[in-house]
């Protein structure tokens, strides 16, 4: 038996990877549960939406008290508006949003469209030969890993011969989001990439592209130091996030041929299946903790002022007071307010070039693989608790 | 069970009651009556989009989100009601019986006081889709220049709408500053800052004492009570509603100009106070007490609140005894001019003081939070919407006014030289030009107020 105050740790134990709704579940009886280390879960939907529209609740991590090593500004970066508040938090979102999306370029995800299913394709003209011919194919490795670096660099106009670096870059850098990994290991990679994108945009600036890093160069809205933390924010929010909502929506329709068939014949249906795939198998289980500016009473709970609050997004995703069947996946869900994108001012910058990479890669995929089967039910799992995702999925013709 | 059901009025509030009596499941005839000639259409566009023109007049149809199955009295009007037969009585003679009666008749536009310069070719009010087609049409020729009557939220959204489309305005206002009979004084310097940042002529204190037109009977010219003149070929008058009631006169509800008198589950009283248990009222005709301001009587002429309140009047058609619920949703509106996106929740001119909460003034991006006696009342979010949710739940758990000042983007400064709380300025309606969106209209029972105010305007 657990007892709230230890639900993080079994949380964050490997063993519950492949499934940790039941203990979601569990954890929902405490809408916010305080942890032995000082830390608070907030694991139900109203109370979670609550707390993202909450002034009181910051995303600068020098707001707790148990603040971690601040990586980017020991690489020399300045910080990045997914950590930091208003004002200066919707001042340089606006100032990036006016490259990517409306009212100034409203045209600008919409418009790689082409580019996206061209990738896509050419990624999975890569394997489908071998799949047809009997070998198992890892989709996380021969397609969903790879898709996204090549359109997040396409984005910021990397040139193609460098997109291995991201990839190794990616690698080192993801695990900063695993809240038990040392962080050493990944500072060398942030100061690389911090080079790289300073040199990038260098060059950008005396021959400026139609991409979204030249863009933002030629507006001369935002000071160098801050073009290079936004590039790389962009690179890491947009990466592991997508490779697992991808990985997810693979195996999810996996387990439900059904579900599956009935997409392949109505594509239609697929944006609406995304939607409730960023409910059903979000690649963001928990938020980066916030911190406290004040003491908050939430759901008959105190939190104190300089406290951290982890809030549970999958969980709420998964509340039976806000969703009707909720652990069930109905890529027809009507009313589907879900977390996968987080809510409130730090929701998900990029969710409309996620959105369509998600569904032109799930489409492409099950219109290609004719009879594909789930080699291993459950896939291996990676260990972050916070971004969960399978390291691998090996998928057959059956 | 009721099995017949009239809803006279055939706009949102309406709509939106029809709609929940279906997925309720009554299966009883539902009977329509509406005096506009068209289906039900949505207003809030109309001086927005539509003068913008980003959008026709005749394309804001509300859509029908479930089959009514109802029986359409289009394009004629109710002109009484005999509650002894439950019949509504029709302007074509004809008449509809009910079991059950929505009241759902909204406001019309306060018209030009005097009608033979309101009927001047030029003179426009905007309530209608009809009147925003013919408004939109007049801005399309190009207008020299536009007088703009009333610094209301429709007034100021008019004038703001020219002004993108590079048209010239004078907003005349008989207050000391647009908005000021829905946001306060204090917040009504910014928006009085807001008009001039986007070259409206803006003149506060003056009110136009009349419309001239020319040997055509085209508006050419208004005067203005500080003695100038004002050479216009458009003006659009916009002085606020006024109720439609009018065709409840005798009935023996407690209907008059400030709207029908319902409880909190919007059933309507008689004029002596007593609730009847047949008729209903919702929307912008309706005014209702509210736990959270002292039980004062409200009118709110909200889009939301018209559709909540809708909602719960027709689950309390059909519900009885304890089923029935209660209509206590914290008022909230938005409107949308110079490139700003206003919301509020709450009453705001239920307050005695203002602060900004966060953000700040000169980056129009802010939210202001209004107090009344040390609680929350009510905010207002410029720029700023993404906040509203909490400060709902500030108002709706009366938390102390000042709010917590330990939070995210805090300024403090409302007026040069403060940082704390000043007064919100909350003026007497009777010095504004425009009516004010929200009334606090008194307590019950108030009989005894119908029946003066009806004596003072008769
Ligand atoms: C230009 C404009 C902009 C607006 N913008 C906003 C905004 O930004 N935000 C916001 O919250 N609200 C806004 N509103 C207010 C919002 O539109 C109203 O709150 C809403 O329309 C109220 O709906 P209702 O059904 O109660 O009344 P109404 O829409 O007024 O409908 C009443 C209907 O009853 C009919 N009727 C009246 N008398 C009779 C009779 N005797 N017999 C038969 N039929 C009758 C009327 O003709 C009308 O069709 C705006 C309103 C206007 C006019
Ligand atoms: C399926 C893929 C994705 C998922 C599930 C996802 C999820 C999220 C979530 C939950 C947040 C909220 C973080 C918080 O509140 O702390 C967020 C923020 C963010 N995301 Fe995404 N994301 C995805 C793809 C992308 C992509 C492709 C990009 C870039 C193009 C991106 C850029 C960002 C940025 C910049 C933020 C910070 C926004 C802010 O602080 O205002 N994301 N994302």
């Amino acid at each position: 038996m657990t007892t709230p105050d230890t639900m993080f740790k079994r949380i964050v134990d490997d063993a519950s990877r492949p499934d940790p709704y039941p203990l979601y579940a569990e954890l929902r009886r405490t809408p916010v549960a305080r942890q032995e280390d000082g830390t608070y879960l907030v694991s139900t939907y109203h109370e979670i939406v609550a707390l993202l529209h909450d002034p009181r609740l910051s995303s600068d991590p020098h707001n707790r008290e148990d603040a971690p090593p601040d990586l980017s500004a020991e690489a020399g970066l300045a910080p990045a508006f997914i950590r930091m508040d208003p004002p200066d938090h919707d001042r340089l979102r606006a100032q990036t949003m006016r490259l990517f999306g409306p009212p100034h370029n409203p045209a600008r995800v919409y418009g790689m469209r082409d580019e996206l299913t061209r990738i896509s394709t050419g990624l999975i003209d890569g394997f489908a030969v071998r799949y047809d011919g009997g070998e198992r194919i890892d989709i996380v490795d021969e397609f969903a890993y790879p898709f996204p670096v090549t359109v997040i660099c396409a984005l910021m106009g990397v040139p193609r011969d460098d997109e291995h670096l991201f990839k190794e870059w990616a690698d080192a850098l993801i695990q900063t989001l695993d809240p038990r990994l040392d962080p050493g290991l990944q500072r060398q990679a942030m100061t690389e990439m911090g080079q790289y994108m300073a040199a990038l945009i260098g060059r950008h600036r005396q021959d400026p592209g139609d991409d979204m890093l030249s863009g933002m160069i030629t507006e001369g809205l935002l000071p160098p130091e801050t073009l290079v933390t936004t590039a790389i924010m962009l690179f890491i929010a947009g990466h592991e996030t997508t490779v697992n909502l991808i990985t997810n929506g693979m195996l999810t329709l996996l387990r439900r041929p059904e579900v599956l068939d009935r997409l392949r014949r109505e594509p239609e249906l697929m944006p609406g299946a995304v939607e409730e795939l960023l409910r059903y198998e979000p690649p963001v289980h928990m938020l980066s903790p916030r911190g406290a500016l004040a003491d908050i009473e939430v759901a008959g709970v105190t939190i104190p002022k300089g406290a951290s609050v982890v809030l549970v997004l999958a969980s709420g995703n998964r509340d039976p007071k806000r969703f009707r069947d909720p652990d069930v996946f109905d890529p027809a869900r009507e009313d589907n307010q879900h977390f996968g994108f987080g809510s409130g001012i730090h929701s998900c910058f990029g969710a409309p070039l996620a959105r369509l990479e998600t569904q032109i890669a799930l489409t492409g995929l099950i219109r290609r693989l004719r009879d594909p089967r789930l080699v291993a039910d459950p896939p291996p799992y990676r260990s972050n608790p916070r971004l969960r995702g399978p390291e691998h999925l090996f998928i057959e013709h059956g | 069970m009721p099995d017949s059901i009239a809803i006279v009025g055939a706009s949102l509030a309406g709509l939106r009651a029809a709609e929940t009596l279906r997925a309720e499941g009554y299966t009883g005839t539902i009977t329509m009556v509406g005096d506009e000639p068209c289906e039900p259409y949505d207003r809030p566009p109309l001086s927005k989009q539509v003068l913008l023109g980003q959008v026709s007049a005749h394309q804001t149809a509300l859509p029908e989100r479930r089959p009514l199955n109802a029986r359409w009295r289009l394009g004629v009007r109710a002109v009484g009601l005999d509650r002894d037969a439950g019949r509504v009585l029709l302007a074509d003679g004809d008449d509809v019986s009910y079991d059950r009666l929505l009241i759902a008749t909204g406001v019309r536009a306060r018209p030009w006081p005097n009608a033979a310069e309101g009927a001047l070719d030029g003179v426009f009010t905007l309530r209608t889709r009809e009147d925003a087609a013919r408004l939109r049409e007049r801005l399309d020729a190009g207008p020299r220049r536009m007088l703009v009557i009333g610094a209301g939220f429709t007034g100021s959204e008019i004038a703001s709408a020219c002004r993108e489309r590079g048209i010239e305005v004078t907003v005349a206002e008989r207050g000391p500053a647009p908005l000021v009979g829905a946001l306060g004084g204090a917040l009504g310097a910014f928006a009085a800052a807001m008009h001039r940042a986007h070259g409206v002529d803006l003149r506060c204190g003056v009110t136009v004492t009349g419309l001239e037109g020319d040997e055509r009977g085209r508006l050419r010219r208004a005067y203005l009570s500080d003695g100038g003149t004002l050479d216009t070929d458009v003006a659009v008058v916009a002085l606020g509603a006024v109720r439609n009631t009018e065709w409840l006169d005798g009935s023996g509800l407690a209907a008059g100009p400030r709207g029908v008198a319902c409880d909190a589950g919007c059933r309507a009283f008689d004029l002596n106070g007593i609730m009847t248990d047949d008729i209903f009222a919702a929307g912008d005709v309706a005014r209702a007490p509210h736990p959270l301001y002292e039980y004062q009587l409200i009118a709110l002429e909200h889009w939301g609140n018209a559709v909540a309140q809708a909602e719960v009047a027709a689950h309390n058609m059909i519900a009885t005894g304890r089923r029935r619920r209660p209509h206590l949703a914290v008022p909230a509106f938005w409107s949308t001019q110079f490139g700003i996106n206003i919301k509020s929740v709450g009453v705001p001119t239920f307050s005695d003081q203002v602060m900004i909460a966060q953000g700040s003034l000169e980056d129009r991006r802010f939210v202001a939070v209004y107090g009344y006696r040390g609680r929350v009342t009510a905010a207002v979010t410029f720029n700023q919407a993404m906040w509203l949710d909490y400060y709902r739940m500030l108002i709706e758990t009366a938390a102390p006014f000042p709010p917590e000042q330990r939070a995210m983007d805090r300024p403090r400064r409302i007026a040069p030289g403060t940082t704390g709380p000043v007064p919100s300025d909350v003026p007497d309606p009777a010095v504004l030009s425009h009516g004010p969106t929200i009334a606090l209209t008194g307590h019950l029972p108030d009989e005894r107020q119908v029946r003066l105010v009806r004596y003072a305007t008769a």
